[in-house]
């Protein structure tokens, strides 16, 4: 038996955020994919309803002559196409994943405090080093990890209700929608954003912890009216501007990275996401750049710049200091 | 097994403070205090509520700052908290256990992070009660949370265990039950067990030591032995009262038209010539003690 090693306790302490937080982490992505997916069978259901009862026949084979003489070109844009479709689908889970963990890390250090269990956890050997620890784990990699496999679950289920609705129409849907080289680059690719995402979202997850160790009640209202107030204020007095900054300046690397950096992917840049989708109707899918939008290449340079490396560095500080206030407080005093 | 762990012998304390001072803002917490406990004790600290009881709890369990010297175990709890958790245990006040927390994975958690753990202990604490595995803590009673408190903390071989208030709020049948599992299944000479309460009456008869703590300072620290030679309770009828009280008792109260005198160093030998002598109760002896705690 290794009980009581450092690792040891470090796993069961992420089980411990487990048990607790089952309904967020695995529950919430698991329920928004089946929701969406029962959507999308009523709407295929209505429209082929609608479609037979005004008497629309779609022609299948049409179609599938369309695909079948579509030149290697255009059938890269279609499946250039069908990935950013494919990855939209993590929309509603990134949302979800976002309020899950957002939530969790306010509560993290302190609902335990408020209910006194913290007295039960401080009771045994574990490190408060340890144990805020964990829940910087739980939050940035238990939890997108789960979500992604949420994901992955809603887009093959995504792909047998296209697939299904193509054979109800004489279409074969292999060439277009089940492309193996295509799925599995894109799912490695998913799983590569993961630590990425990790990292651009510790300054949010660090503020958080911070603030829900840190306050004594209320930890909602320091981690959110907190950096507003500081932007509405910096708006007002327009500090930024003698240090030729701009007030947008504030709001999207101060306000934004303390609050919204747990969204995965938000750090991919707007201007080249929109570049990016452009360009997939272009000439630009190229033979490695599978999803236009999200290459490889994108993936590596995110972690170089210093929009990364500045978070990290404060992420980690807000992380030393709700480990800091987690020995000195045992309990709220709400 | 910690090796570093500084071997305790049967005369070195298991807690010893010198000048334990805690401030909040302007209140004093803790004045000055001084105390040794020995291993195989049970010591009980009794004071009236704000007395200090918790923040001394506190500061021996390492969870709050405090001025002064204090030692643990040979540890100081500011600075070894963690390792000094392997060898102390404590239940503060009853029902903190996660509401989530479902029962088997309480065993599981403890028996993973802690390696002086028993399981087959625990499990055979739990099999006395009917607490069942799949059970979440919210859905069992005060009493039963207790229990199953009580069973993860007996099951870990610690050098001191520190309960405060732990019965609070419980029926009297959880209550001797809860002592009694203490005296019969957990406690041996090697252990030390330190506990605050109101209940007095309840564990006045397994306390060994009596620590009186009155605005943050000790003011009484003996042996139960040594009460019971140092305060003698005399009933006195009316016509001896006033020799009685001229021998500047602690207390006086009226029992069925006599009088009943607490006397503290007393000759003894003198006294049960005024009436008939007792060993007082430890809650007759708080409430003289502490009499204007509250004025």
């Amino acid at each position: 038996m290794n009980t009581g090693t450092p690792m040891n306790t470090f796993a069961w302490l992420v089980k411990r955020e487990y048990w607790e937080n089952r309904g967020g982490f695995l529950w919430t992505p698991a329920i928004v994919a089946t929701v969406f997916l029962s959507i999308m069978v009523l709407a295929l259901v209505w429209a082929e309803f609608m479609a037979r009862k005004n008497g629309v026949d779609i022609n299948g084979i049409q179609l599938e002559q369309l695909t079948r003489h579509l030149g290697p070109e255009e059938m890269a844009k279609m499946q250039a196409g069908m990935d950013i479709g494919l990855l939209t689908l993590g929309v509603p889970i990134g949302i979800a994943l976002f309020f899950v963990v957002f939530f969790y890390g306010i509560g993290a250090l302190y609902n335990d405090r408020a209910d006194r269990s913290a007295l039960f956890w401080k009771s045994l050997p574990i490190s408060d080093t340890g144990t805020v620890l964990s829940k910087v784990a739980a939050a940035i990699v238990l939890a997108p990890v789960l979500a992604t496999f949420a994901l992955i679950a809603l887009q093959l289920g995504f792909l047998i209700l296209m697939s299904l609705y193509a054979l109800l129409h004489g279409i074969n849907p292999f060439p277009l929608l089940w492309s193996p080289t295509h799925l599995v680059a894109m799912w490695v690719k998913l799983f590569l954003m993961l630590p990425v995402n990790a990292l651009w979202a510790l300054p949010t997850i660090g503020w958080l912890l911070l603030c829900s160790s840190f306050a004594r009640s209320k930890p909602f209202l320091w981690a959110v009216m907190l950096p507003i107030f500081a932007g509405v204020l910096n708006s007002w007095i327009g500090l930024m501007n003698h240090l030729s900054l701009s007030n947008t300046w504030f709001w999207r690397h101060i306000v934004g990275r303390l609050l919204t950096s747990i969204f995965p992917g938000s750090w991919l840049d707007a201007e080249q996401l929109r570049e990016g989708f452009q360009e997939a109707g272009g000439m630009h899918v190229g033979v490695n750049g599978i999803s236009p939008t999200l290459t490889f290449e994108a993936i590596g340079n995110a972690l170089a710049t210093p929009d990364m490396l500045i978070g990290i560095v404060a992420g980690a500080a807000m992380i030393a200091g709700a480990i800091y206030f987690r020995r000195q407080r045992t309990e709220s005093y709400a | 097994m910690n090796m570093d762990m500084p071997q305790v012998s049967s005369t070195t304390p298991i807690i010893s403070a010198r000048g334990l001072s805690k401030r909040y803002g302007a209140t004093v917490a803790l004045d000055n205090v001084n105390l040794q406990i020995l291993p195989g004790r049970i010591v009980g600290l009794i004071g009236p509520n704000g007395a200090g009881k918790t923040t001394a709890l506190r500061a021996i369990l390492g969870l709050s700052e405090f001025d002064g010297e204090l030692s643990v175990l040979g540890l100081d709890p500011r600075t070894h908290r963690t390792e000094l958790m392997e060898q102390v245990c404590f239940i503060a006040d009853v029902a903190v256990l996660p509401r989530w927390l479902r029962v088997a994975d309480a065993v599981d958690f403890v028996a993973g992070v802690h390696p002086r753990f028993s399981r087959e202990k625990c499990e055979k604490f739990l099999a006395r009660t009917k607490i069942k595995h799949t059970q979440r803590v919210r859905e069992l009673s005060k009493g039963m949370i207790v229990q199953l408190h009580l069973a993860l903390v007996m099951a870990i071989d610690a050098k001191l265990l520190v309960l405060d208030e732990p019965t609070l709020g419980l029926d009297i049948l959880y209550r001797k039950e809860f002592y009694e599992s203490l005296l019969n299944d957990y406690f041996d000479h090697e252990k030390t067990i330190l506990v605050t309460t109101h209940q007095i009456e309840e564990i006045e008869r397994i306390l060994t030591d009596l620590m009186f703590i009155k605005d943050g300072r000790i003011i009484l620290d003996a042996s139960m032995e040594a009460v019971g030679d140092r305060y003698a309770e005399v009933m006195v009828a009316p016509d001896k009262a006033d020799a009685a009280r001229a021998l500047k008792p602690l207390s006086e109260r009226q029992i069925f038209g006599k009088s009943v005198f607490l006397f503290d160093g007393a000759d003894q030998a003198h006294l049960s010539t005024l009436g008939e002598l007792h060993k007082p109760s430890v809650a007759d002896l708080f409430v003289a003690t502490m009499k204007g705690t509250y004025a």
